[in-house]
């Protein structure tokens, strides 16, 4: 089989299975979203934390439970990495430095896992499990909760509620997450990932070197590093170490796992508002826009290659595993920029321009096709409220979307979230390039050396998390501004998100008539797709002239 | 005391054609370009940045063009000087526009303050009561009236204020407002009790009881309103301006940032150059035309001599769900008219006729009318006057009898009556006659079918023997005024749903608003049973448009959310309503809707057009700004512009020029057909969207063809 017939498999493979899973899941997820009845555990987990279960929160105290809860996890997580010599399975490594802690631990609790650190080498086994691992789970769990508070703007009426903060973290992570990544942890262990205790072992290669492995458990962390998006490996290698993905069937899986919610959300969100046509509509921008990705990123690492081995190897090899070739490559590197995952199976940098350029602009999208968990499904209904305004006013009415009008306020808040991450990614950027002595951190220079800065802080905004590596971040300066770029580019948005719910939800619906904008068909896909691409391609040409573009036009 | 006129009474105003133009007006829409020049003074003293920062975008380019200035002065060089220049004419432009609009505004405004002379009121100082005589008046100016004096106004004479008659009939002149030289019947009682401050009374004297404050009339909201003093930002205008404000500040991130960028690269830019950028990328193109399209939506109601109290409600119309549609006057010609003759057997058609028109010569009603002219259309025969048969005796219509009718007492004696079936049937069986059975079956298929079926009957003596029958059936109906059920239809398409409102009985109601096209009907509708509906859609979400006039529709026009009261009506309904028809055409109120969707759609198509054009000025400005360094990003340069400055320039230029060009487009309206949402976007998407993305790459080529030549651009 050669190597296009077996991506071309893959690709139609993958789009089979999540085809397959969008109806079970994303009903799955409506179901446990909306349903009165609670598990015993979980009726333990309210009693424990003092919750009343059965009382849903305006949308204030909603967004009080979300920053409440990401303060605590953040404290809990820094401290656990400032002590972790004192803690068990520490297997010697000695405290994290507080910047590195502090951009580790805002990176972990918000879905972003930017990684200024070797897991390997920086985090013992307790670390690794009880504290990363427990943030991969719950601040995926966020992710849906705001999602869903905002569906819930759509389909409740007159009324100040938008669900419980903690039901839906709580349901999210016991119904869904726990369960799915155990059966596929195991899974991938049956593929060849590693699931042990072992620590550091030395072994002597056929060469006869010497090497350090460390061992651990991974599989159980692969599976929701890649379920919940979030994106941080067990090892600095991430998902192109052997021990992490093994094989191109791991590869695959690991795929299908990032991306599986993400495209099952609109599913929910089509069962939550009573019409599965709106969830096809967003399903199908989102499917559109990660296809055309996956094509444009494959054909440039297949044909832009300009270097005479790039041509013997058949494309764009540098920063490739060998195991996975091209198009398992390309097909991870796209999938895990346009969701939050930022997990990674080869190194961006080394991709050529168009290709590189295009991971960059893949993030740049807002990380909505189909996204992270929950945070991709209200970033692409925020930007259909902003496409559904422009072209209701259009038809001549106050625009209106699933029947809530659009008018001041909730613009206000669509706009704020349009204008957040933009805002943190650029002057982030342009800080970082204003300050010669983080300038001198770049591995490159001219415009491959500028993309680098530009990745990480659309990377770190976005809580992507995938590094375009080259760029030496692990410094104070970088720790510190990337992680408050992780955590205003989470939680802001957040805000906006839970404060358009609210106001969507105190509406009265508008019935539809022949009048109302229908948001269903293709040519709502057509338009939405269309005002994606042209607001954020108007808002980042600039940028991306002088990174990408620059480097690959000759 | 009432005088008697001698002059011809003069018609109540009838609901004119909404379609002829009115002569008194000036013709909806059209950019004369000499109000381009005068209005250009205007344009300067907005600069003004206190007035500037309402406007964010427009601001910001104000802010600009003072730093270019600052720096063309520092370094001077041709191409800062022309961005400097350019960039002042796109502040200007944009005020430019807002001043045509408001200056069609004031010049209306002008002719309604020359209605607005001194008055001098002769008040009551005792007040009124009814029927009180020798009371005492006294003249004070019109400005010192209060809310609850009395006046006395006498032919010739200008009515001081806003008020109700409360004695008395005249005609009144109201063309000072509607344009409309024939005068109008206001009388005391009833639902013409209105009269306007301003209006002049042309017979006859009546007593007005002021109902508004000194400089809260009719006419200073009308000045107020058509200068655009009093206009407040409508809900979608705020909306889309929250959304181009936050376009304005991602770029300006965008921009700002960009310089640390370009330093790296080894390509810092000059002030003008990224000013220049941040202009040609922020929404200037609607920015500078919102105002001025709020402005002329409300003056293209103005035009068709309707006033909205508020912005708010324009947008509303454009809104609305449900139409509430009174029957008589909308839906149907005023009156019902006689359509045809059901003669009983053994009667020959032309002996019913004759015998309707015979006992409709008297009948001064519509109704009656209607029949001597269908006997004469149908049947040729003549209309007679009354006194051209000889020994006739007419009999009027009366409530007691419901029959009107002639006794001929010629050579041959004979009687004649037509009215409501009961009645003459009576009228028949007390002279002795049997009405036959088929007469029963002809008048409920009259009824069923909607329609109001008049009996005519006989009654003749023959050698002293009276002989009693019936002749037939007249069927009259409502005529569905012409062209309504495409109308309807359209409505439909727009997802507008149709209520007829009429006080007939459900049967009837049933038939016309089949034979109409409308969506529903309310039958027997009281004021209550109005309000009830309005609040009943209300509750499901809908926004509700209706036409009144009573002091009875003031409740049900308050609650709906556009209510457009008519300028007959009694100022009860106009107080209540937050629009008037001066014309008092309540078939408008669809033109009203249209126009509502109209400015929302220019308001959205010229946002979308705005956004687009800036895929080409990225294409004309950023490899001018980072060919010298990256000579790749020169194959951006798809247009192939001259130079560097002439690149820049060039999409400046057009970028001002594009305002002026779409100032005639922002004060007429896009154009509107009546369809569903999914065709109008796409129509509206290839038009401004794809036109928005391809015409700026033309325009700028084309005055980048034209400005190579400016040494200093080269």
């Amino acid at each position: 089989m050669n190597n296009t017939l077996a991506g071309w498999l893959q690709v139609i493979a993958l789009v089979g299975a999540l085809a397959l899973s969008y109806r079970p899941l994303g009903d799955y997820l409506a179901h446990i979203l909306t349903s009165p009845r609670h598990w015993r555990v979980e009726r333990l987990v309210y009693r424990a934390g003092g919750v009343d279960g059965d009382a849903d929160q305006p949308w204030p105290a909603y967004l009080r439970s979300v920053l409440a809860f990401f303060l605590v996890s953040l404290l809990f997580l820094y401290g656990f990495l400032r002590l972790q010599n004192h803690l068990l399975l520490s297997l010697g490594m000695k405290a994290v430095k507080p910047d590195l802690a502090f951009n580790t631990a805002a990176s972990f609790v918000t879905n972003t896992n930017w990684q200024n650190y070797s897991g390997e080498s920086t985090m013992g086994h307790l670390v690794q499990m009880a504290g990363l691992a427990v943030q991969n789970f719950v601040s995926a769990a966020v992710g849906i909760g705001v999602v869903a508070a905002l569906i819930r703007g759509f389909t409740r009426k007159k009324t100040d509620r938008v669900g419980n903060f903690w039901v839906d973290l709580t349901r999210v992570v016991l119904r869904v997450l726990l369960p799915v990544s155990f059966v596929f942890a195991l899974v991938l262990v049956a593929g060849g990932v590693i699931e042990n205790f072992h620590g550091i072992q030395s072994i002597t290669t056929i060469a006869g070197e010497h090497q350090s492995l460390t061992g651990g458990p991974v599989a159980s962390q692969e599976a929701i590093k890649e379920l919940g998006t979030n994106g941080g490996g067990f090892y600095n290698a991430n998902s192109s170490h052997p021990f992490e993905n093994p094989n191109p069937f791991t590869n695959w899986l690991e795929i299908y796992l990032l991306l599986v919610i993400g495209f099952a959300l609109p599913r929910t969100f089509g069962k939550m508002v009573g019409d599965n046509r709106q969830g096809y509509a967003i399903v199908a921008v989102m499917a559109l826009i990660w296809a055309s990705s996956v094509a444009i990123v494959t054909a440039n690492e297949l044909h832009s290659v300009s270097s005479s081995a790039g041509h013997l190897a058949g494309g764009m090899m540098e920063g490739k595993e060998q195991r996975f070739g091209i198009w398992a490559s390309a097909l991870f590197a796209v999938s895990t920029t346009l969701t939050s995952c930022g997990a990674v199976n080869s190194f961006h940098d080394s991709y050529t321009p168009g290709g590189g350029g295009m991971t960059i602009f893949n993030m740049m999208l807002g990380e909505i096709a189909p996204g992270g968990t929950g945070s991709g499904l209200y970033g692409i209904l925020i930007l259909a409220v902003v496409a559904v305004f422009v072209a209701g006013l259009m038809v001549g009415r106050t625009p209106e979307y699933l029947g809530k009008k659009l008018r001041g306020q909730e613009m206000k808040y669509a706009s704020l979230y349009i204008l957040t991450t933009p805002a943190i990614v650029l002057v982030g950027a342009g800080l970082a390039m204003a300050l010669p002595g983080e300038r001198a951190a770049m591995l490159n220079h001219g415009p491959h050396g500028f993309s680098e800065v530009l990745y990480a802080f659309t990377s770190a905004a976005n809580n992507n998390g995938s590094a375009f590596a080259g760029l030496s971040a692990n410094t104070v300066w970088y720790n510190t501004a990337l992680g408050l770029a992780m955590i205003l580019g989470r939680f802001l948005p957040m805000v906006f998100v839970l404060a358009l719910a609210g106001s969507l939800a105190s509406q009265q619906p508008v019935p539809v008539t022949a009048g109302t904008l229908p948001t269903h068909r293709p040519q709502f896909v057509g338009l939405l797709t269309g005002v994606i691409l042209i607001v954020v391609g108007l808002t980042y040409f600039p940028a991306l002239a002088l990174g990408p573009l620059a480097e690959g036009l000759h | 005391m009432p005088t008697t006129t001698t002059e011809e009474p003069p018609e109540a105003p009838v609901a004119k054609d909404p379609l002829a133009p009115n002569p008194h007006r000036v013709s909806g829409g059209m950019l004369d370009p000499k109000q381009l020049v005068t209005s250009f003074p205007d344009a300067l003293r907005k600069l003004d940045p206190r007035v500037m920062i309402r406007n964010p975008v427009m601001f910001v380019v104000e802010v600009g063009a003072v730093l270019t200035t600052l720096s063309a002065i520092k370094s001077p060089s041709v191409f800062a000087w022309v961005i400097t220049v350019w960039l002042w004419l796109t502040t200007v432009f944009a005020n430019l526009s807002e001043a045509v609009a408001e200056g069609r505004g004031k010049a209306q405004a002008e002719t309604l303050r020359r209605t607005k002379t001194d008055t001098v009121a002769r008040r009551l100082a005792d007040g009124w009561r009814p029927g009180a005589e020798g009371l005492v008046e006294e003249e004070i100016p019109a400005t010192q009236l209060r809310l609850g004096d009395c006046v006395v106004v006498e032919a010739g004479q200008i009515i001081p204020g806003d008020g109700d008659v409360v004695e008395g009939v005249a005609s009144v002149d109201e063309s000072a407002i509607t344009g409309e030289s024939a005068p109008v019947i206001r009388e005391s009682g009833g639902d013409r009790s209105a009269v306007t401050g301003g209006t002049k009374v042309l017979s006859d004297r009546i007593v007005v009881k002021i109902t508004s404050k000194p400089g809260e009339t009719f006419i200073d909201r009308m000045i107020a309103l058509v200068e655009g003093a009093a206009r407040q930002k409508t809900p979608n205008e705020i909306a889309l301006n929250i959304l181009l404000a936050s376009l304005t500040i991602v770029f300006l991130v965008a921009v700002v940032t960009l310089q640390p960028f370009a330093i790296f690269a080894g390509a810092e830019q000059t002030i003008v150059i990224l000013v220049a950028l941040v202009v040609a990328l922020i929404p200037t193109t609607i920015g500078a035309l919102l105002s001025a399209i709020g402005i002329a939506g409300m003056d293209r109601l103005v035009q068709r001599n309707v006033l909205a109290m508020s912005g708010r409600a324009v947008e509303a119309a454009g809104d609305v769900n449900t139409l509430l549609l009174d029957k008589t006057g909308t839906i149907t010609l005023g009156n019902r008219q006689a359509s045809e003759f059901l003669p009983v057997r053994g009667v020959d058609i032309e002996q019913l006729a004759d015998a309707a028109q015979l006992s409709s010569l008297a009948d001064e009603t519509p109704e009656g009318r209607s029949i001597v002219v269908l006997a004469k259309e149908r049947y040729a025969l003549r209309g007679r006057s009354e006194g051209e048969l000889a020994h006739a005796e007419f009999v009027p219509f009366t409530a007691q009898t419901r029959m009107s009718g002639v006794d001929l007492n010629g050579e041959e004696r004979r009687a004649l009556r037509k009215g409501a079936a009961t009645a003459v049937m009576r009228w028949v069986r007390d002279h002795g006659g049997h009405p036959t059975d088929e007469v029963g079956p002809i008048v409920d298929g009259i009824s069923g079918s909607g329609g109001t079926p008049l009996v005519v009957g006989e009654v003749s003596w023959q050698n002293g023997t009276a002989e009693a029958r019936i002749l037939g059936v007249i069927h009259l109906k409502d005529v569905v005024k012409h062209g309504m059920r495409e109308r309807f239809d359209e409505l439909r398409r727009m997802g507008i749903k149709t209520v007829m409102i009429t006080g007939d009985n459900p049967l009837t109601a049933r038939a016309i608003a089949e034979e109409a096209g409308v969506d529903d009907f309310l039958a027997e509708a009281t004021p209550e049973d109005k309000m009830a509906l309005i609040k009943r859609e209300q509750a499901g979400g809908k926004l509700v448009a209706m036409t009144g006039d009573g002091t009875n529709d003031a409740p049900a026009l308050a609650q709906a959310d556009v209510g457009v009261a008519m300028n007959t009506g009694t100022s009860a309904a106009k107080e209540a309503g937050n629009m008037v028809d001066l014309d008092s055409n309540p078939t408008k109120l669809i033109e009203i809707v249209e126009i509502g969707k109209q400015l929302l759609i220019t308001r959205g198509a010229l946002t979308t057009f705005s956004i687009a054009n800036d895929v080409a000025k990225y294409f004309a400005i950023i490899p001018a700004m980072f060919a010298s360094v990256y000579p790749g990003l020169q194959h951006l340069n798809i247009m192939g512009l001259h130079s560097p400055t002439s690149a820049i320039s060039s999409a400046i230029i057009f970028n001002a020029l594009i305002i002026v060009a779409l100032i005639p487009l922002a004060l007429r309206g896009v154009r509107y057909r009546p369809s569903s949402a999914s065709s109008l976007l796409s129509r509206n998407i290839w038009i401004y969207g794809l036109g928005g993305l391809i015409l700026p790459f033309i325009g700028i080529k084309v005055i980048d063809l034209l400005i190579q030549f400016i040494p200093g651009l080269r």
